[in-house]
């Protein structure tokens, strides 16, 4: 059974909603990026998801682009990546690798299927990758028995809602609104919406993410969601944090309210 | 006269050359992209549609553009005749405008009323901002800083015309960075906004529709060189950054078997130095900025910076269908350097009154080493994509340099005599 949905599916169990943490690989450091994933699991999330640096990460504002383009330019690669994700096991949160799809080609795409793995990755996330071009992913997250997570948005069509939700595996992601990571006052209106859309077609967990920061927006996502997803706000924690330590003490502070959040739905 | 054609790539998915092509994009852009292509295959079809763009091209842009035969230039091509196709005498400098029309003119019939685009040297920029400001469009540009310093004069010219100018401060503040600015703005504000891509790169349907926009470019030459040469060019040459210009005029010759088809790419300092932006001579394939093709990319698979003296070539990605086209021989790929480029672009200026575009330069100094390969027989047809107003600045900080250069040595050889 997949990892992700299972973990998604224990936090039904208590009901209430699991919190998915975003870091990416290499900010400050590739040691430092990990303590900061071990640090979100601390104070409460049930999955980190684990972002290979890209130079051109078309989906992300500028607080994710910021952290990553450090990484970038450190030359972290998929070696640091399956370090993060081991290091994420060891923490008891489920890992989940967020890739943009040319560092995966570049890798090989059955190689980073196998070695994610055997790293003890759950599976990955793509977010510029839509199962119409994703017939060799498909078959290599198959094979190595990953999950596999494609993202519906607001514009998306019924027919490519169903389509996309059918090649998921673990949880489907909802883009909770038009356009790119990062804080924003108010979550879209439209995700709840979003959200009813994907549970007429599957069965499979929905997260929703884009721009959730605070416990009050993750209570009030866990509403009606499975899951809540939290990127940029940590990231922003770990930019403003003047050295490693200090950074990993408050992205476990901000998980501790946000999963104190998902545990209230609003 | 036989029919221009373009047997050799027609693809049985659209969107698809070969391996190439396709569509690696965020789902929030997958229905706008199919909102594009079906207004665009209705346009098409639409005789109405036909009308408009031919009018605009004709009373607007000034085509079609003349073939010149660039006569004092023969004796440095080993004999063979130059005729260069003049794509710098349409309205705004380039043949940028011929796919700007087309867009712009979609745009209105999509309902839309904001255009954005990317630009790197300013010409696709300067030529989006000229449609918009003659069909009532707002228009946004984003251009990366390094650019809006070299290209200071292209910056003006959009905000003349009314656009505004985002100077993009991100990753290498390039034409890259650029195109990921504006896919971030579409994805953010597509309701009301239509991305004006510049070139034959990027998901489907751009590096078709964008081919077909400039298509005219090689449909023109074809029957111009039929009607004067009576014969068919033994070759055809272009410049490739993205690729437009060349899959404009390579389109109407793909079928004809006996002539060649040469693309020369920015070799920037030389390959071997690493600083250039020849993404067919050296790169890999792999996905950016929306296809898979071949890009300068590192092991990571991160997009690595190019160079090249000419901001209209300085991308590290190249349009899908030339992925394909170098891959099956159709089409083959050189590098020119900065060197070899600046010395055409003083050749042309002093031969025959012509200062061209340096991105077109690189494709005249390509013209040059083949006609003393193929000889006095052979006809050669060069793309002369743009004009060179906007360089002038980088030439007489080139040429100037080096003359310093000589005057210092010369100084320097009589310092002591003087003594």
């Amino acid at each position: 059974m997949s990892a992700l949905a299972e973990r998604l599916a224990a936090a039904r169990a208590e009901g209430r909603a699991a919190l998915i943490s975003y870091l990416p690989v290499g900010y400050p450091s590739v040691e430092a990026s990990v303590e900061a994933m071990v640090a979100t699991a601390a104070g409460g999330a049930d999955v980190v998801e684990i972002g290979v640096p890209y130079s051109d990460p078309g989906m992300d504002g500028p607080t994710i682009q910021q952290a990553v383009d450090v990484a970038v330019r450190a030359g972290v690669g998929m070696r640091d990546v399956f370090r993060a994700v081991e290091g994420v096991v060891e923490s008891g949160a489920v890992p989940v690798v967020m890739s943009y799809w040319n560092p995966i080609e570049r890798y090989g795409v059955d190689r980073f299927a196998r070695h994610l793995a055997a790293a003890g990755g759950a599976g990955a996330i793509t977010p510029d990758l839509i199962p119409d071009e994703a017939a060799e992913w498909i078959a290599a997250t198959d094979r190595a028995d990953l999950d596999r997570v494609f993202l519906v948005a607001p514009s998306s069509t019924d027919a490519r809602l169903a389509m996309t939700a059918a090649a998921c595996r673990g949880f489907v992601y909802a883009a909770s609104t038009m356009g790119v990571t990062g804080t924003r006052a108010a979550v879209s209106a439209v995700a709840p919406a979003l959200v009813a859309r994907v549970r007429a077609v599957s069965d499979l967990p929905v997260a929703v993410g884009l721009g959730v920061s605070t416990g009050a927006q993750a209570a009030e996502v866990a509403g009606y969601a499975d899951a809540v997803i939290v990127g940029s706000a940590f990231v922003r924690a770990l930019l403003d944090a003047r050295e490693p330590p200090a950074g990993a003490k408050a992205v476990q502070s901000l998980a501790a309210q946000l999963a104190a959040g998902v545990r209230q739905q609003a | 006269m036989s029919a221009p054609s373009t047997a050799g790539n027609d693809m049985d998915v659209p969107g698809r050359f070969g391996p190439y092509g396709g569509r690696y994009v965020p789902e929030a852009l997958v229905a706008a992209l199919d909102e594009l292509s079906e207004a665009y295959q209705s346009a098409k079809a639409d005789p109405s549609f036909r009308e408009a763009l031919a009018d605009l091209q004709r009373d607007y842009s000034g085509r079609p553009t003349p073939i010149t035969e660039a006569k004092r230039l023969r004796e440095h091509a080993g004999g063979a005749r130059i005729l260069l196709k003049r794509e710098d005498l349409n309205h705004t400098g380039s043949h940028k405008i011929n796919n700007v029309l087309g867009q712009a003119l979609l745009t209105r019939r999509i309902g839309k009323t904001r255009v954005i685009a990317e630009t790197g040297a300013g010409q696709h920029g300067v030529a989006t901002a000229t449609a918009a400001a003659l069909m009532g469009l707002t228009c946004t540009v984003y251009m990366g800083e390094e650019d809006t310093r070299r290209q200071a004069l292209n910056v003006a010219r959009m905000r003349l015309l009314g656009a505004e100018v985002v100077p993009v401060t991100t990753g290498s503040r390039t034409l890259k960075d650029a195109i990921n600015e504006a896919f971030r703005d579409l994805v953010t504000n597509v309701e009301t906004t239509n991305y004006v891509f510049g070139t034959v790169a990027g998901p489907h349907p751009f590096p078709t529709m964008v081919r077909d926009f400039q298509r005219v470019i090689g449909d023109e030459a074809r029957a111009q060189l039929l009607d004067r040469f009576g014969r068919l060019p033994d070759a055809v040459v272009a410049c490739v950054g993205g690729g437009s210009n060349a899959i404009g005029i390579f389109t109407a010759f793909m079928g004809d078997d006996g002539v060649r088809l040469l693309g020369l790419e920015a070799g920037g300092e030389g390959i071997e130095t690493g600083r250039h932006a020849a993404t067919l001579t050296s790169g890999l394939p792999g996905v950016l900025h929306g296809a898979r093709s071949y890009l300068l990319q590192d092991e990571n698979g991160q997009t690595t910076e190019s160079h090249s003296i000419s901001a209209g070539l300085d991308y590290p990605g190249v349009g899908p269908e030339h992925a394909y086209l170098r891959d099956t021989g159709r089409a083959s790929y050189l590098p020119v350097t900065d060197a070899e480029a600046m010395k055409a672009f003083e050749l042309l200026s002093r031969t025959e009154g012509i200062i061209p575009a340096i991105e077109s330069a690189h494709a005249l100094a390509g013209a040059l080493v083949l006609g003393r390969e193929l000889g006095p027989s052979a006809l050669i047809l060069v793309n002369l994509s743009g004009r060179g107003d906007k360089d002038v600045a980088t030439a007489s900080e080139y040429f100037d340099l080096a003359e310093q250069s000589q005057a210092e040595q010369d100084l320097a050889a009589r310092a002591p005599q003087e003594q």
